[in-house]
């Protein structure tokens, strides 16, 4: 496209180097005033980072960056809002105990001898919400709003700013399918006004329906700019790609006749007294893939948790035959319960810690790994080790500290160690979340192997691919209840898509 | 979904911490001379700092170093520094075995003032041959400052009570406790004057005096501790999962390490420990509890000898004679026309130059780790 | 902010305080359950508990766990009281706050720019400045008239007091007004009496530095729930990464929070020595900064709960002091109070509420009609008891910062 006004947005030559990384090179870009731009790419193709230099977060090595056709040298983010760059993250960034209104104000209060002019603020937020097309109520705290009302906060956060270009860092990802179109007409109401919208995502599907040009990005550059009109989901995917997606395959042994894990009435209570998990029932075969699909927050954690004996629940879960509903975590585990965690930084990783001393964590009460009280350090070290020849961490020894790995390998290794115990039901959550392209291909392979050699595996994901590629069933969560069971042969995402976000109500398993 | 290593790693205490455990890591041997040398570059900060305050004040830094060096020469002061490091290492140990799991156990004060008067006043009512009566004593001992430091872990546990807070509490209800419990029930009646104490322990019940009248046999009592504390720590299947919780108590609450009972057991533990900080005086000097004989100031001083020792038994002992030494001079200094409060002051400043410049060093270190990684593995993960 | 929506509950629960307190009083005969003279001493020794309370919620507004109030009012003491010693009562006061500032910027230099732990950087300061100040003593004070290592010269001035014309005898130029409330209390009517007793108390006597520490309790919640500076302030406590994004300097905010926080410490530590006393003492804050931390919490993070938190302590130290033994009278107290919180657990239908509450009574009860005198050994722990009891009985109903001692590297937000 060509217009007589320079672009809102012009990069060229983009370079930027992490140590040992180089996370952008030679990257391109010219955004249009007043379009939706949407920049796509895998996770790890170097999107974020290149968001990051637009918005004065970090300085690239090289290259220019020119807003409304100024060549600019952002050293912060206040250079950017000054420049009328806004930006969402795709964490937000809010104070939870604070209200709406002072969350949207703060940093740029209406002010009178530093007095702040709440009246004022009231004015203009009420003003700036009815142009947008938002309501929200100004004093609620924004612990009390849903993830949907808070990235609406976020927005006007940056409109308050007066913004007159807006990133959105994978806006979508967080959203169920009502908020997402609520999302877009917004930004399209903004656009009109003449706002100029960044929008980062890899979901194909909106990027084509949403915006006016699209920017692919590819292991850390631009390759492509295209117009929507002009290519199709396929097309775009193998620009994304490369070659094309990954699709997970079929099996070809027989699931087992033996149930190892059955649960049955599981109900969990949340912290506000509401059940949070609503009389879950279902069993796992020997052999079997059973996979959860839902929107995040709809229960899946609590269930996960609830079945390891991390939370307290009622309600029956029973490991081959042994009933364990009441035993503890570790009783369980030696049960045979085995779990990937759904954050291995919070919940699985000592990252100060040596691989060795992570690789022991959870297993230091098995009678080959300790000698008497005490921890038998030479077998945790070689048995470490086998994890990480198995499973291909990329290390040079067991005794390096767990954060100086890469997210990849960090995965790897907490794949390994709840699966290297051979357990009889493994819980694994997001297994390859946030994990590149080959490791996500290595664990996807080492969770078949288990299956294929009798292991129950019950498996969380927010990625549909890779449910519907490995689940054998697939259940279905939403608020709390197990909405559908659905065999993964037989659905498409569409189908999938209505009973996440409860639009559809089908037979309960 | 971002993975810097750069941003993720804790720093603060946990790191700290985590850098101490020996051969975990790869080239820990530059590793610990790396922190031996950041600890002594820290050590000659926090002189040249004292060195100015004493300027300042119209005082001669040389004639007090000088003095202080002096004294390294003499026997006797040194037997008073083993002497008066021995409540040191226990302090230390009692705090640091908390400090393992991020608990801040910062009642060791009360704890072992608490357990002193008990322990004396059992001690001064049974009749036991010679070693058991030691025996016994010390195991009262250790028994009360459990019992003490139980409170606060089940506090924590059961009401969400933090333990910085309720161990402060608790060292203050402790010193009431023992007035109560000393002035109604414990006080030897028949002693006449000021110097009022709990009845006097027979002989078996006292400790024997390694050189005589100027060091007792809790020394080595003291060492072994911090013996069994590397062996607790380092070696056992607990000092993993306490090791495990400090670092990552999620982690280790889904690995099935149960916090609450890993946080009842920290306390006990470190509670048993400084249960045996103010033994060196009751069997070992004064044979009795006494409120002025009995020395106090020590669960504090404790905390910085952990600090300074980083945690570890081998540089708790070190810290220990260090911060022992220091307080020995602090005659000659007086005669030296120094005040001797100085040393107290050098202390302090000492640990916070310590703690500083290993925050630095650490950072460093892991920055330094997480790039010869990188360019070992050469991974490139882009953004 | 929303004072007035608390309002109403203060007022009921000064309402049944006062209205219990009278009944225990004619009930058991201890007219100084509600004299002017225990009030005015709980003003007196409420005074430095609430100004560490304030300096802890300064520093956790701002993100920070501040351990090392109690060696800030250490500094506090002996600046005040050196200050107080060579140039008067005021200038005192001023170094008092300048001293408190000292900790306070070490505080945040070790655990901001260094990135040191806040409680061991806490409990470090508390050591610095309890041996800090035996040092400066034994260069300022030894050899000075009844100075000493541990004790600084007596002052020769003290700052002045006032009594409230009309209600407490106040003098109008050379005229004394009426001293109604005092008229009132001596009848030692049933609520009247009492409430005229408190009211002197408050109104009789009173130093100017106890009416400007008062002051301090809305004036920081003005500052922080009104202004730009409090705004941000807080943001730095509760979200700092969302701070950062909008060009908040979280760094230079939470300087700023720390050194207030050492400034309150301070000027409660110099309140001790020139006004509680009129020379510095070793030991005079006596975990005073501690027990201020505890009523930080209870009053839940507000400097309208941390008042009352420290009233609480001022009042328990001040029935103590002026009138041992009516300690027991509390017992029956506790029971008249509990006994009503069963009535309304018994309305809400909160059968553990109830039970609770009734076996408070129960043991409250026994132990007013067995106790004939608390051990002064035991009533000296009275202020840390409760303050674990309510730490215990109320944590889950607290909102304290999200971020209160999370530390923060600027550049961390992704």
């Amino acid at each position: 496209m060509t217009t007589s006004t320079p672009p809102a947005v012009a990069l060229d030559g983009i370079w930027k180097r992490f140590p040992g990384v180089i996370a952008n090179h030679d990257v391109t870009l010219s955004v249009d005033r007043g379009t939706i731009h949407a920049i796509v790419g895998e996770n790890g193709a170097g999107k974020s980072t290149l968001m990051k230099t637009l918005y004065g977060m970090h300085r690239p090595d090289a290259g220019t960056v020119a807003v409304n056709g100024t060549d600019m040298h952002m050293k912060s983010p206040a250079d950017a809002i000054a420049a009328g760059i806004g930006m969402v993250h795709q964490h937000f960034m809010l104070a939870d105990n604070f209200s709406v209104l002072e969350n949207i104000i703060l940093g740029s209060e209406p002010a009178h001898r530093g007095v702040i002019d709440a009246a004022s603020a009231r004015t203009d937020l009420t003003e700036l919400m009815r142009t947008v097309g938002v309501t929200l109520d100004l004093d609620t705290p924004v612990s009390e709003l849903g993830v949907g009302e808070r990235q609406r906060v976020e927005i006007l956060k940056v409109l308050y700013r007066g913004a007159d270009i807006v990133i959105l860092d994978e806006p979508t990802a967080v959203l169920v399918p009502e908020e997402v179109d609520e999302l877009f007409a917004t930004l399209r109401r903004l656009v009109n006004d003449g706002t100029t919208v960044i929008f980062i995502s890899h979901k194909l599907d909106e990027v084509l329906q949403v915006s006016d040009a699209i920017t692919v990005m590819r292991q850390g550059t631009t390759v492509a700019s295209v117009a929507p009109a002009d290519i199709d989901r396929a097309g775009l995917a193998e620009l994304m790609v490369g070659s094309e997606l990954p699709t997970p395959g079929g099996r070809t042994t027989d699931i087992g006749e033996t149930e190892r894990l059955t649960v049955a009435n599981l109900s969990v209570v949340g912290a506000d007294g509401r059940l949070v998990v609503e009389d879950a029932t279902f069993a796992v075969r020997a052999g079997e893939i059973v996979g959860i699909a839902g929107v995040e927050g709809n229960g899946q954690y609590e269930l996960c948790t609830a079945i390891i004996g991390l939370r307290p629940a009622t309600g029956t879960v029973i490991v081959d035959g042994d009933d364990i509903s009441t035993a503890s975590v570790r009783d369980r585990h030696d049960a045979g319960v085995a779990y990937i965690p759904f954050d291995r930084h919070r919940e699985a990783l000592m990252l100060n810690s040596s691989l060795w001393e992570n690789g022991l964590l959870g297993r230091e009460a098995s009678p080959e790994l300790s000698t008497g009280p005490l921890v038998n350090i030479g077998a945790a070290r070689s048995s470490t080790r086998d994890i990480i020849d198995r499973f291909g961490v990329l290390t040079p020894n067991e005794t390096v500290p767990a954060f100086a790995l890469s997210g990849g390998n960090q995965q790897k290794l907490v794949v390994g160690r709840s699966m290297i115990t051979e357990p009889a039901v493994l819980i694994a959550a997001h297994p390859t979340r946030g994990i590149d392209v080959g490791a996500q291909a290595a664990v996807w392979a080492e969770l078949r192997d288990a299956r294929d050699a009798g292991c129950a595996i019950l498996l969380v994901s927010a990625d549909l691919d890779e449910l519907i590629g490995l689940s054998d069933t697939l259940l279905v969560m939403f608020d709390g209840r197990i909405a559908a069971e659905v065999d993964p042969d037989d659905v498409s995402p569409a189908i999938l898509g209505g009973y996440m976000t409860g639009a559809t109500t089908g037979a309960a398993s | 979904m971002t993975d810097t290593a750069t941003t993720e790693r804790p720093t603060g205490l946990s790191g700290l911490l985590s850098r101490i455990t020996t051969g975990s890591n790869a080239g820990s041997l530059r590793t610990s001379l790396t922190t031996v040398a950041s600890s002594l570059a820290a050590v000659a900060i926090a002189l040249s700092i004292c060195a100015v305050l004493l300027l300042v004040t119209g005082k001669s830094p040389v004639d007090a170093y000088s003095t202080i060096l002096e004294t390294a020469g003499d026997s006797n002061k040194l037997l008073e520094m083993l002497r008066r490091s021995t409540p040191l290492i226990f302090s230390a140990t009692a705090v640091a075995v908390g400090f393992k799991m991020n608990l801040f156990n910062i009642g060791v004060e009360g704890q072992y003032l608490f357990a002193a008067l008990i322990a004396a006043e059992a001690g001064s009512r049974v009749s036991l041959p010679a070693v058991a009566h030691i025996v016994f004593i010390l195991l009262v001992a250790m028994a009360a400052g459990a019992l003490w430091a139980s409170i606060s872990g089940i506090l924590k546990v059961y009401r969400n009570i933090h333990e910085v807070i309720s161990t402060i509490m608790l060292n203050y209800i402790a010193l009431s406790v023992i007035q109560w419990l000393f002035e109604n029930f414990f006080r030897d009646d028949t002693v006449e004057g000021l110097n009022v104490k709990t009845t006097i322990i027979a002989e078996s019940g006292q400790m024997p005096d390694l050189v005589d009248g100027r060091l007792n046999a809790m020394f080595l009592v003291a060492l072994a501790t911090a013996g069994a504390f590397w062996v607790l720590v380092y070696r056992s299947r607990f000092g993993f999962r306490l090791r495990a919780s400090g670092y990552n108590p999620n982690a280790a609450e889904v690995a099935g390490i149960g916090a609450r009972r890993m946080i009842i057991a920290a306390m006990l533990i470190s509670g048993a420990i400084a249960g045996l900080v103010a033994m060196y005086s009751v069997i070992g000097e004064t044979y009795a509890y006494g409120p002025s004989a009995t020395p106090t100031q020590f669960g504090f001083a404790g905390i910085t000898v952990a600090l300074l020792g980083r945690n570890h038994p081998i540089g708790i002992v070190i810290a220990a004679l260090l911060f022992g030494f220091l307080d020995s001079t602090s005659a000659v200094l007086q005669l030296a026309d120094v005040p001797n409060s100085i040393v107290k002051v050098m202390q302090s400043i000492i640990v916070l130059a310590v703690v500083v410049v290993n925050e630095a060093t650490i950072r460093r270190l892991n920055a330094r780790t997480a790039e010869q990684m990188r360019a070992q593995t050469d991974s490139g993960e882009a953004s | 902010m929303n004072l007035l929506q608390r309002m109403p509950r203060i007022v009921t629960i000064m309402v049944v305080f006062v209205v219990t307190m009278s009944v225990v009083r004619t009930w058991t005969g201890f007219d100084d359950l509600t004299s002017s003279g225990t009030i005015g001493a709980t003003l007196r020794l409420t005074v430095p508990i609430l100004l560490a309370g304030l300096a802890g919620l300064w520093a956790e507004r701002v993100g920070i766990l501040n351990i090392g109030i109690e060696g800030m009012m250490i500094l506090g003491t002996w600046f005040g009281a050196f200050g107080a010693w060579k140039f008067g009562p005021w200038v005192g006061l001023l170094f008092a706050i300048g001293g408190g500032m000292i900790g306070g910027g070490i505080h945040a230099i070790s655990t901001i720019r260094f990135g040191i732990d806040q409680v061991i950087s806490g409990v470090v300061i508390n050591l610095l400045a309890f041996f800090g100040v035996r040092y400066l003593s034994e260069l300022a004070f030894v050899g000075q008239p009844q100075g000493g290592i541990s004790q600084s010269p007596p002052q020769s001035s003290a700052i002045g007091r006032f009594d409230v014309p009309f209600l407490s005898g106040g003098r109008i130029g050379g005229w004394t007004s009426p001293d109604i409330l005092g008229n009132l209390e001596e009848r030692g009517w049933f609520i009247i009496g009492d409430v005229a007793g408190i009211a002197r108390g408050l109104t009789n006597g009173v130093s100017w530095a106890s009416l400007i520490a008062i002051v301090l309790v809305p004036l920081s919640a003005w500052i922080l729930w009104r202004t730009t500076f409090g705004l941000r302030l807080r943001s730095s406590g509760e979200s700092p990464e969302s701070a950062e994004s909008l060009g908040v300097n979280v760094i230079r905010v939470r300087y700023q929070g720390l050194l207030i926080s050492g400034a309150f410490a301070g000027l409660g530590g110099g309140f001790l020595a020139i006004v509680s006393s009129s020379y510095y003492r070793q030991g005079q804050t006596a975990g005073r900064g501690f027990i201020g931390l505890a009523t930080m919490i209870f009053g839940n993070w507000r400097p309208t709960g941390v008042l009352g938190g420290a009233a609480v302590f001022g009042y328990s130290e001040g029935l103590k002091l002026v009138a041992g033994n009516s300690i027991t009278g509390l017992f029956l107290f506790i029971a008249i109070v509990a006994a009503l919180a069963a009535v309304t657990g018994l309305v809400r239908a909160s059968m553990r509420r109830t039970l609770a509450a009734a076996a408070v009574v129960a043991v409250a009860m026994l132990a007013y009609l067995t106790v004939d005198e608390v051990p002064e050994s035991l009533t000296q722990s009275l202020p840390y008891v409760i303050t674990l009891v309510v730490l215990g009985t109320a944590s889950q109903r607290l909102r304290p910062p999200a971020r209160a001692g999370v530390p923060y590297r600027p550049g961390s937000a992704h």
